[in-house]
């Protein structure tokens, strides 16, 4: 009887208050359980109209358009058009995304990739630009044929007075083996939610301050060189 | 070269070590010619601070010689400079609004993940303070690379001895900070928590920017008296009720700004602190604050509480009814030490700040593992310990107590 002693003889009334709260538990817990289930089963590919002025990768499950879509925002203190034009000549990504080994322009609005992949190997395809709006937008898509099918755009949009320009790099990828390529691929710190955090902070720096930081110094550790960054 | 190297807790050794090269183009490299070990190094020796790897070099109060610079350096061989312990990039929004230590280039971005994890934001760089910072090498050493060389290094006039000018790469611009953030008035009675250097220095900041009485709090006598001798009155906790002392002082209105420069590691017999070590001891806390409670509960409605005391995790207890019953303001953080340094170099050419008469010891970098055990086990005695890589191994030089003369 123990949380709701009231008073002997309140004890038909007592019992059937008990009943009642078991009951709501009983119900409480049935519906969280369905919740979750759903939740887990549910996965991305949410169908639920958000109000949220949010871009769409900020959104929770049920919420957000796919799963694999990732994207990151950095706010840089330079003026729209200079990133653009960065940008669009892809030969400079190689200089700060940590996976990609090299790009060369084919034509107008393709590109090789080389990027590297999990576990020392190379991976190449044929990017195709979908979207260019000087100052504004580039997209891309990766042609049929790419061993891991990727679309993404960059966003380049006005910060308030003075504050420079907010980039928003969105990419939406298949991972190589679905979920399981992707979780492998995190822990490898390839995957990329972690790289293209780590590659627009390393565009912010070398956009802001004309280098990429690094903090390479000597050690106590005789394994490592004074000159590269080991973590 | 030989630097002091961090491998555990409480364990601390003299290594040879490579040199220190030029990485990018604003880089510089200066000769270490004098670094201090500061209070918060404690916290990295007592293993305190997350992310230290066995092997880092120490060190983030640093002054030297240019030896050698990058193609966009601003320094010239042979300038003597005072290094801020703050790496900040100068072109960032945050480097902009002055808040170096805030800077949002100076961590790389793979030590970034890190602090952004645990505080929403990376933090900005430092040197020699675990790899949250960004995992920069310390000058407890020979030589030491500075990033971003062009933005930081204060250059040194002739005619000031390093003694005079070190403490601006950290505790004399931290104890200014912390009293610029109690946002001094005239007539104001101050309360100081820690006679540690950047309590003493925030003494003598509060004096400067306007104080009528400052009183100052701890319970080692010789910090005390260096205290007095800057002009505050004290209060040895162990003798008295630290807010029943601070009610009477102030007749019953209690300090108009606290200043708290004591941090995660607060010394203290009361009950909370009692509870905060025994929470600390099995993990289940990282900060132990009883000095920011007493600070909180101790200041006047509608005062300032100033917090250059260093904290990393989360806090139990927090008093947030008499915070904000009171109508407190806070203010605190990593020290924007780039922001002050002009301003303090001339007041020490002026005369107006006295900088080194709490220095106790100097010592040869060889012996700072030694120094680093009296730095923690007597902290009385030990006031403030410069290291000098120029010194022999066995050159301690046990500093005459100057008597201070305010200004």
């Amino acid at each position: 009887m123990a949380p709701f002693m009231l008073n002997d003889e309140d004890d038909e009334r007592n019992g059937s208050v008990e009943r009642a709260l078991i009951g709501a538990a009983a119900v409480a817990a049935t519906a969280g359980l369905a919740y979750l289930v759903a939740r887990t089963l549910g996965g991305g590919g949410g169908d639920k109209a958000p109000i949220s002025d949010a871009p769409p990768s900020a959104l929770r499950r049920g919420y957000k358009p796919s799963d694999a879509l990732v994207s990151r925002t950095v706010t840089i203190a330079r003026p729209a058009r200079e990133l653009y034009d960065f940008w669009r000549r892809f030969e400079n990504l190689a200089g700060f995304m940590d996976n990609v080994k090299s790009v060369e322009t084919l034509d107008d609005k393709r590109s090789r990739w080389t990027i590297a992949a999990p576990g020392g190997t190379e991976i190449q395809f044929v990017s195709r630009i979908t979207e260019d709006q000087p100052g504004r937008v580039i997209a891309w898509e990766s042609e049929e044929d790419a061993p891991v099918r990727n679309s993404g755009r960059v966003e380049f949009l006005d910060a308030a007075p003075g504050r420079g320009t907010m980039v928003r790099a969105t990419v939406d990828y298949d991972p190589p083996f679905g979920t399981l390529g992707r979780g492998v691929a995190k822990l490898l710190q390839r995957e990329p939610n972690v790289q293209a955090r780590r590659d627009l902070r390393r565009f912010k720096q070398l956009m802001e301050t004309g280098e990429i930081t690094s903090s390479a110094s000597p050690s106590g550790r005789r394994s490592e060189e004074p000159t590269r960054q080991y973590l | 070269m030989r630097a002091l190297t961090w491998h555990g807790r409480h364990d601390v050794r003299v290594d040879t070590v490579p040199d220190p090269e030029i990485v990018n183009p604003r880089d510089a490299i200066i000769k270490v010619t004098s670094t201090a070990i500061c209070g918060s190094d404690l916290h990295l020796y007592d293993g305190y601070i997350p992310t230290m790897r066995a092997g880092d070099i120490l060190g983030h109060e640093n002054m030297g010689e240019v030896v050698e610079v990058g193609s966009k350096s601003t320094l010239k061989v042979g300038q003597r400079v005072v290094i801020p312990f703050t790496i900040s990039c100068g072109s960032c929004f945050h480097c902009s609004k002055q808040q170096y230590s805030a800077c949002d280039n100076s961590n790389p971005a793979t030590t970034s993940d890190m602090s952004e994890t645990l505080y929403g934001y990376p933090m900005g760089g430092a040197f020699g303070y675990a790899h949250l910072t960004g995992g920069y090498a310390g000058g407890q050493a020979e030589y030491l690379r500075v990033p971003y060389s062009d933005v930081g290094p204060v250059v040194i006039p002739d005619g000031l001895e390093d003694d005079q000018v070190l403490f601006l790469s950290d505790i004399l611009p931290t104890g200014w900070m912390g009293a610029v953030n109690a946002e001094i008035e005239q007539g104001d009675t101050v309360a100081v928590w820690g006679c540690g250097p950047v309590g003493l220095f925030a003494i003598q900041s509060a004096f400067q920017l306007g104080a009528h009485r400052v009183i100052a709090i701890d319970h080692y006598p010789r910090r005390l008296q260096l205290a007095k001798q800057m002009g505050a009155e004290i209060l040895d906790f162990r003798e008295v009720d630290v807010r029943d002392a601070l009610f009477e002082m102030t007749g019953g209105i209690g300090p108009d700004a606290c200043i708290e420069c004591v941090g995660m590691e607060t010394h203290g017999l009361g009950i909370d602190n009692l509870a905060d070590h025994a929470k600390v001891w099995l993990k289940l806390g990282t900060d132990r604050p009883a000095a920011f409670r007493q600070a909180i509960l101790s200041c006047r409605k509608g005062g300032r509480v100033s917090v250059p005391g260093v904290y990393g995790g989360m806090m139990d207890k927090f008093p947030i009814g008499a915070f904000m019953e009171k109508g407190l303001t806070m203010k605190t953080g990593q020290t924007h030490v780039q922001k002050y340094t002009r301003q303090l170099l001339e007041m020490i050419q002026e005369g107006k700040l006295d900088t080194t008469w709490f220095i106790s010891h100097h010592a040869s970098l060889e012996d700072g593992p030694d120094m680093y055990r009296h730095w923690h086990d007597e902290q009385d005695s030990y006031t403030k310990i410069v290291l000098k890589p120029g010194l022999a191994k066995g050159e301690v030089k046990a500093k005459q107590e100057k008597q201070h003369e305010p200004a």
